[in-house]
């Protein structure tokens, strides 16, 4: 019997987990940077007021 | 059996996508000049905002346009995989999902107009909407498929963003901006045209009714040569009115002077009776070339012009 879907390969598993790590990591970027960006325009528009 | 570039396209989607697939669907080439001509709007308005909200600004302007360009990959899917310069794409190459790139843009361009409206005012964000609207509604899924003077109104979707730099510091809207917006719009049909000179092998593998497609390369030029003729003339007037000084004014006189000669080199390309290029459209490509620092050397100048005066 064969697999489906096919079975990655040790090899396409191990990019597959460096690429999801990539992409977790820039995801964490994104929202702390806006995270800091909201912070800063609440401070902005509130010394405006 | 699969051949080899199936096994490795199975492997490539198996693994997902990179995050510079993630960064090629908003057009980050696009995002540099659109980011550029909207920052020279916020420069040269009157007028003072906060620096943190005016990069803030400026990061909306840039999210806003790679929104749209990822929609727009969403939507051209079909013919970017029929065309050499685009069938790479994320999309068509089968590393980012159709639905994925489809949720990334929709996001991010709603998110854009949200922090537009809170970082600056609504008109700014009403400016920033209707922009990614147009650029996706009535460019890329009314007109370019349907006409060849797509990029002609498409290309309103490209002058935006001085427009919206400018209503962010001000909240609302004048004649300079106006007439920046102008120049963007009339500007647009020789930078695409040359282009489509040279690539419309692409355009009509895709159907996409581009001019040389449709009209021919002959008349293409003609309309080449008549854009120019309508934005040099367009591009002093921000001069002749006063709005800007001579540093602008001299600027735009030279560069549309050198607009004007490639144009007409473009023009006056050796072709056969049908028009087809002789010289492989070198003409064409130099235009090409040229229009895109036309335009940030004009927009450089007009900055500078701001901060000598």
């Amino acid at each position: 019997m064969s697999d489906f879907p096919p079975r990655p390969t040790p090899e396409q598993a191990a990019e597959m987990r460096r690429r999801r790590r990539g992409r977790n990591v820039a995801m964490l970027v994104v929202l702390l940077a806006l995270a800091a960006l909201f912070y800063a325009i609440a401070m902005v528009r509130l010394a405006g007021h | 059996m699969p051949d080899a570039r199936g096994v490795e396209a199975a492997a490539l989607g198996v693994a997902g996508a990179e995050i510079r697939d993630w960064i090629v669907l908003l057009k980050p080439r696009v995002v540099a000049l659109v980011v550029f001509t909207g920052l020279v709007g916020l420069l040269v308005a009157p007028g003072h905002l906060n620096p943190v909200l005016a990069v803030t600004a400026i990061l909306c302007i840039a999210v806003a346009a790679g929104a749209a360009g990822a929609i727009n990959m969403w939507y051209e899917r079909d013919i970017d995989a029929l065309m050499r310069r685009t069938a790479r794409r994320p999309i068509p190459a089968g590393r980012i999902e159709p639905g994925e790139a489809l949720a990334y843009g929709v996001t991010l361009a709603a998110g854009s107009v949200i922090v537009m409206f809170l970082a600056t005012n609504v008109v700014a964000a009403g400016l920033l909407a209707l922009s990614i609207v147009f650029y996706v509604f009535v460019y890329t899924i009314w007109l370019k498929r349907r006409t060849p003077q797509n990029i002609v109104i498409g290309g309103a979707a490209g002058a935006f963003p001085p427009l919206i730099g400018w209503a962010a510091v001000t909240g609302s809207v004048g004649w300079m901006p106006l007439l920046l917006f102008a120049i963007i719009f009339c500007w647009t049909p020789p930078h695409f045209w040359s282009l489509s000179l040279f690539a419309h092998a692409d355009y009509q593998r895709a159907g996409v009714p581009m001019l040389p497609v449709v009209a021919g390369a002959r008349e293409t030029r003609r309309q080449v040569m008549a854009y120019t003729l309508v934005l040099v003339p367009l591009s002093l007037l921000p001069w002749m009115l006063g709005e800007t000084g001579p540093v602008y004014g001299f600027a735009a006189a030279a560069l549309g002077l050198g607009f004007l000669v490639c144009a007409w080199r473009v023009l006056r390309d050796r072709q056969d009776a049908a028009g087809v290029s002789l010289t492989r459209d070198a003409p064409a490509k130099a235009a090409f070339r040229y229009s895109l620092l036309y335009l940030a050397v004009l927009f450089l100048a007009l900055a500078v012009d701001r901060f000598v005066r």
